[in-house]
């Protein structure tokens, strides 16, 4: 029962590491590689704080064992933005007031990414259903829809214009 | 929430996977998306030493139809079950149900094999699987079986299936008629209230045969045999469709917990059973 070798990609980069098999993909990415946004929040499979990208799939990071993402893509908050260079999603955001807290912000844009990229031009119940495994405490939904909604206008927006 | 330590192996082959967990004998468990066993494991309440995922098995995965035939291997997730639309055609009451299953990043992991194979009441597609009178396909080390969705069940996680044995495909046959999956719940990423799965085929604007399964209303699904011969051959009026409302009652057993007391769930599978009904019927 001793650790493993695990591989993966992290935000574009190629990681190895060493893990228990019972360590969480979660505590992984936080405690090993110091990758921070994705939170643990209830630890439970409930809240979707630990919301993370794996393999083109939206995972809570809280109930994947690193184990089972070895040799896994895995995109995190990080990966998608950076302070001088938001993301559409994170702008908006941050323009529609769509966090209060920010615990839960992480997950919900990680989740909102690829939502967006299976459904590019989503109604607002859409985004709610495909949102509905992300939880806000501060029950802010109503900016956080509204932000998803905005950030899939602009993107399209800039599609159409390079075509 | 740290889970207790095991070894982790994966496969690549059915029969790899067969001999590891004969191999390993009574602490090997399987894992496909592990949604239900990982926040068990969580929580301690699992003795396994061993953890045999099944992630890289190909033989496990997608969705075949062959005339009416339809083959779904065990680790295809949720999420393939709502996108593949010749599976829509032919069963889309799978659909409908996966849909309504937790929630989106749970349904991207979650596997139809773990959901049926598991023996949670809560789980939904396992009384959708005696509706549709699935049969649900094994491997051991003493070869290949099958065994019908309505024989598994035997008590809360209590199944047909040996230990060492792996569920690794599910077929049936495309239903006629029309179908639907009807669920209550309380919030996103509960398990059912009460769940109906009926399905009607209809022939000169009277019901022809009819099967009826329930969910999370006993300690297994439970198929309501009584309950479809009740609409059989019935115009589906009101007096036909209580009928096998009170058939259905009568075989269900649910118990007081956080969902209710027993006489409300009672209450609220009679009234998921009547809208089941109408909208199968509407869509016959």
């Amino acid at each position: 029962m001793g650790k493993m070798h695990i591989k993966l990609t992290v935000n574009g980069k190629p990681v190895e590491l060493l893990a228990e098999p019972r360590e969480l993909l979660i505590h992984v990415l936080r405690e090993e590689l110091s990758i921070t946004g994705p939170h643990i929040g209830c630890e439970t499979t409930h809240c979707g704080a630990c919301t993370v990208d794996m393999d083109g799939r939206s995972v809570k990071s809280c109930t994947v064992f690193a184990a089972q993402a070895d040799g896994a893509n895995v995109t995190t908050i990080e990966g998608l933005g950076t302070p001088d260079g938001l993301h559409v999603l994170q702008t908006m955001f941050k323009e529609h007031h769509g966090l209060q807290c920010g615990f839960c912000t992480p997950g919900m844009i990680t989740r909102a990414y690829r939502f967006l990229q299976e459904n590019p031009d989503p109604t607002e119940e859409e985004v709610r259903f495909g949102m509905s495994g992300n939880l806000c405490r501060c029950t802010g939904y109503q900016n956080i829809v509204k932000a998803i909604l905005a950030a899939a206008a602009e993107l399209n927006a800039v599609k159409e214009a390079a075509q | 929430m740290i889970p207790a330590p095991f070894d982790y192996h994966r496969p690549d082959t059915v029969e790899a996977a067969v001999k590891l967990m004969a191999d390993l004998g009574d602490s090997a468990r399987v894992i496909a998306g592990g949604h239900s066993l990982i926040p068990l494991m969580k929580m301690r309440m699992t003795d396994i030493a061993h953890l045999v995922d099944l992630q890289k098995i190909g033989a496990l995965k997608g969705i075949a139809i062959d005339g009416d035939t339809v083959t779904i291997g065990a680790m295809t997730t949720q999420q393939e079950l709502i996108g593949n639309a010749a599976l829509a055609g032919a069963a889309p009451i799978i659909r409908e149900a996966a849909l309504q299953i937790a929630d989106p990043q749970v349904r991207y992991v979650g596997t139809i094999g773990g959901n049926v194979a598991n023996g949670d009441p809560g789980n939904d597609m396992p009384g959708l699987m005696q509706c549709l009178d699935a049969t649900y396909h094994l491997q051991g080390p003493d070869g290949a079986r099958e065994i019908k969705a309505r024989d598994f069940y035997e008590a809360a996680y209590f199944t047909a299936r040996a230990d060492d044995e792996i569920l690794t495909a599910i077929s049936f046959q495309a239903p006629a008629g029309g179908q639907a999956y009807v669920k209550q719940k309380r919030k996103t990423g509960d398990y059912a209230t009460a769940a109906a799965s009926v399905i009607i085929a209809k022939s000169d604007g009277n019901c022809s045969a009819a099967s009826i399964a329930m969910t999370n209303l006993s300690d297994t699904p439970v198929w309501c045999e009584a309950a479809g011969q009740a609409l059989a051959g019935s115009p589906l009026g009101e007096a036909d469709v209580e009928n096998a409302v009170r058939a259905m009652l009568a075989v269900i057993n649910p118990q007081d917990d956080n969902k209710g007391p027993a006489e409300f769930k009672r209450h609220t599978a009679a009234v998921i059973l009547r809208r089941a009904i109408e909208r199968a019927a509407s869509r016959a």
